[in-house]
């Protein structure tokens, strides 16, 4: 029951999608539309999970007063105010019928306001921490790490107008040699050929992987336990 | 203390400084420099070129405002461009924030530049929804499983540009801008090769040497990071002098971003010679 | 994006909380964080209600309910086939429950069932077979006036043999040696130009977002300095 049902929906449903793509006709057709809708549905659960995942976790926090608890108020200020404005709408034009994020809408202001700047920022400090890292930990130790060093430099010389002006002295029948124009190519074949090997590997395994959790072989998503 | 030894126990903070510093200052006093377009980014240009006046183009931002200064001078470039060609554009987004991304770029593009274009008719943002690439399976179906509305929650079936949109068959390009996944590499794999969709992308830099294997005979071109925006900007301008002032936000940005390379690769230098300098005296 | 004033001031005090982390951890950060974590859950989930699950989901089930504010429910006659993903999804929230919760399960397993059914053919379709086929170029490509283009052919051999040397690092069922020693080291060095090229790239997109903030607060500045 716990384990058994859960392994013939994920055989029933994995088999149809695979069969819809060799044979179309109904039922798959139907069975790859249908089940599409599903789990596009399904996805928004997720996010409910989410959120009711993020109140035990906080909420434990502050009643076991653990380290930063208060912190966690915020947390749960910010998250609740979001949703209530959000869910209510409020402040939109046309109100509850309008668009969640209408111009003029509390929800629209907290974006702008509040996350638009937390989550830009957050991504914005890796700036300095990759400088950072690369001083520390970009040494030249082994041909392999040259080469990467090497690679990396022409890119970063070739995306700018430095690139350009280093070698623009170069007569035509050189031009490959232009830093920008050896940045290209690099991009174009050799990262090409090492992103292609790669994305084979990969999708290899994924095919692999799909077919043992169709059969039921790849349980591990299930969880432990009956 | 030598200056070796200074070095080698620098406070990472003084890295940050000069981080700081070589991006603020160039932004603070503006220059910009020609931008050389290449072949990746001229193939997009050309595809939106080719497509004939009307043709129904679908846009999926797919990112969020920490991609944006990526992400949205490309989106406006694309916008400004289609308007410019009489193509009529569909929004959408995979990523919740992505509507919200949609908008802004309607508003500042094209509510004020073209004013004489109609929502409904000429443009329309069907928003977000959940799902990710099993959303895109389903649009490829069928565009009505999902989008019984747009994103002002009209009905699909009131909104003149819709009318002949069944299935994402029915957009004669896709023109994914995308910071990760869901994004690209999905539009690919769920849309392009199965439903023999032309599809172009503006990718953040981070995503975009991950894409090149699918470029040119699954994607038929692609803008990498702030750099491929400014060539699109001058490719823009090339073509339509008319946004000769408006279409320099990543051109402008170019700058600073060229300062900050020289001082990382500066800073990667002299990393080296600490190193080599260390092992010279450990060998003697 | 064109923000208000207090929007641009929201906006600038909490892009100076996040880069105070630079200096060190303290608790204007540790509240921006915090506070970033509550509001993205909740935006996540508001878009998620407003855009899929009303729409796609209530609208179905119970069109009468929500037609005074979805205009595109009204006059629908509901479509119980929709209690089958409701059901999923309410399962799927039985994780959140002390016992019961190994229903959740059945939820997730009609996830990982749609996304390794449709996996299995997209991969194999766009990262296998077509990645095999835009690989087959010719090694020796002409101009249109009849000589060897070398430039071109030089490129293909670089595509052809770094795709294979690469294919080869990552066969690890035979051991490294010999023949296949020699062409996974080649492999490695593509792998590291990928891996340079990556870098460089990455570089680029970590100094645009920054750039991107530093004109937010340039903004605000500007905006704090007209007001005097």
């Amino acid at each position: 029951m716990k384990k058994t049902i859960p392994l013939l929906i994920t055989f029933v449903v994995g088999l149809a999608l695979i069969l819809a793509i060799f044979i179309p006709p109904e039922p798959f057709h139907t069975m790859n539309r249908e089940f599409s809708v599903y789990f596009d549905i399904i996805a928004v659960f997720a996010f409910i999970l989410g959120g009711g995942n993020l109140i035990r976790v906080h909420g434990n926090k502050i009643s076991r007063k653990k380290k930063d608890y208060k912190y966690s108020f915020v947390t749960l200020l910010g998250f609740f105010v979001t949703l209530f404005v959000g869910l209510l709408k409020i402040g939109g034009p046309p109100g509850i019928q309008g668009e969640v994020m209408a111009s003029g809408s509390w929800f629209l202001f907290i974006f702008n306001a509040i996350l638009t700047p937390l989550t830009a920022t957050m991504f914005a400090l890796l700036a300095f921490y990759v400088a950072s890292a690369s001083f520390r930990a970009f040494r030249a130790k082994t041909t392999e790490a040259t080469i990467l060093l090497l690679a990396g430099f022409i890119i970063l010389l070739g995306r700018t107008f430095f690139g350009y002006y280093i070698t623009s002295w170069l007569p035509d029948s050189l031009s490959f040699l232009e830093i920008p124009n050896l940045a290209n190519w690099i991009m174009a074949w050799p990262n090409t050929a090492g992103q292609r090997a790669i994305v084979i590997g990969i999708s290899l395994g994924v095919a692999a992987t799909s077919l043992r959790i169709i059969l039921g072989i790849e349980r591990s998503y299930l969880g432990s336990g009956e | 203390m030598p200056l070796l030894e200074r070095l080698q126990t620098l406070d990472r903070r003084i890295i940050f400084l000069f981080i700081g510093l070589s991006v603020l200052v160039p932004l603070l006093f503006p220059i910009t420099f020609p931008e050389h377009p290449s072949p990746i980014v001229t193939a997009i240009y050309d595809g939106i070129e080719s497509l004939p006046e009307r043709s129904i183009v679908l846009m999926p931002f797919d990112y969020d405002p920490s991609t944006a200064p990526e992400l949205d001078p490309m989106a406006t470039s694309l916008m400004r461009h289609c308007m410019t060609r009489n193509l009529r554009v569909c929004t959408m987004a995979l990523w919740p924030e992505g509507q919200g991304m949609a908008n802004n770029i309607m508003s500042i593009v094209v509510e004020r530049e073209f004013p004489d274009k109609v929502y409904g008719e000429d443009y329309v943002n069907l928003g977000y929804k959940a799902g990710a690439q099993g959303l895109i399976n389903t649009l490829l179906l069928s565009m009505r499983s999902m989008y019984t509305t747009d994103a002002a929650g009209t009905p699909v079936d009131e909104i003149p540009l819709m009318k002949n949109i069944h299935t994402l068959r029915d957009f004669a390009f896709i023109m994914n801008l995308s910071a990760g996944r869901p994004g690209t590499k999905e539009w690919i794999q769920f849309a392009g090769d199965p439903g023999d969709i032309p599809i172009a992308s503006g990718s953040t830099a981070v995503q975009a040497p991950l894409m090149y294997p699918y470029y040119p005979s699954q994607m038929v071109g692609m803008m990498g990071g702030l750099k491929g925006a400014a060539e699109y900007e001058a490719l823009l301008v090339k073509g339509y002098p008319q946004f000769k002032n408006s279409s320099a936000v990543a051109t402008g940005l170019m700058a600073p971003q060229a300062f900050a390379h020289l001082v990382i690769m500066v800073f990667i230098i002299i990393g080296n010679i600490i190193f080599f300098v260390e092992r010279r005296q450990k060998d003697r | 994006m064109n923000l208000s004033p207090l929007e641009l001031t929201i906006n600038g005090i909490l892009t100076l909380m996040i880069l105070s982390f630079l200096y060190k951890d303290n608790p204007f950060y540790k509240f921006a964080e915090h506070l970033f974590v509550g509001v993205s859950a909740a935006y996540w989930m508001v878009q998620g209600v407003w855009q899929t699950l009303m729409p796609n989901l209530i609208a179905r089930i119970f069109p009468g309910a929500v037609s005074s504010f979805l205009p595109d429910a009204v006059g629908k006659s509901p479509d119980y086939y929709f209690l089958i993903p409701a059901a999923f999804g309410l399962l799927l929230l039985t994780r959140l429950l002390p016992k019961g919760n190994w229903l959740s399960r059945w939820a997730l397993a009609f996830v990982v069932g749609y996304a390794a059914g449709t996996n299995f053919v997209r991969y194999l379709q766009s990262d296998f077979v077509a990645q095999i086929r835009s690989t087959m170029v010719p090694l020796v490509v002409l101009k249109d006036s009849g000589g060897l283009d070398l430039g071109q052919s030089f490129s293909h051999l670089v595509l052809i043999v770094g795709v294979l040397s690469g294919l080869v690092y990552f066969f690890f069922s035979k051991e490294h040696k010999g023949t296949t020693g020699r062409i996974s080291r080649v492999g490695i060095w593509i792998l590291m130009v990928t891996f340079g090229a990556s870098f460089g790239y990455t570089v680029m997109a970590r100094i645009s977002l920054l750039l991107g903030r530093m004109q937010s607060l340039r903004d605000w500045v500007e905006h704090l300095i007209g007001l005097f």
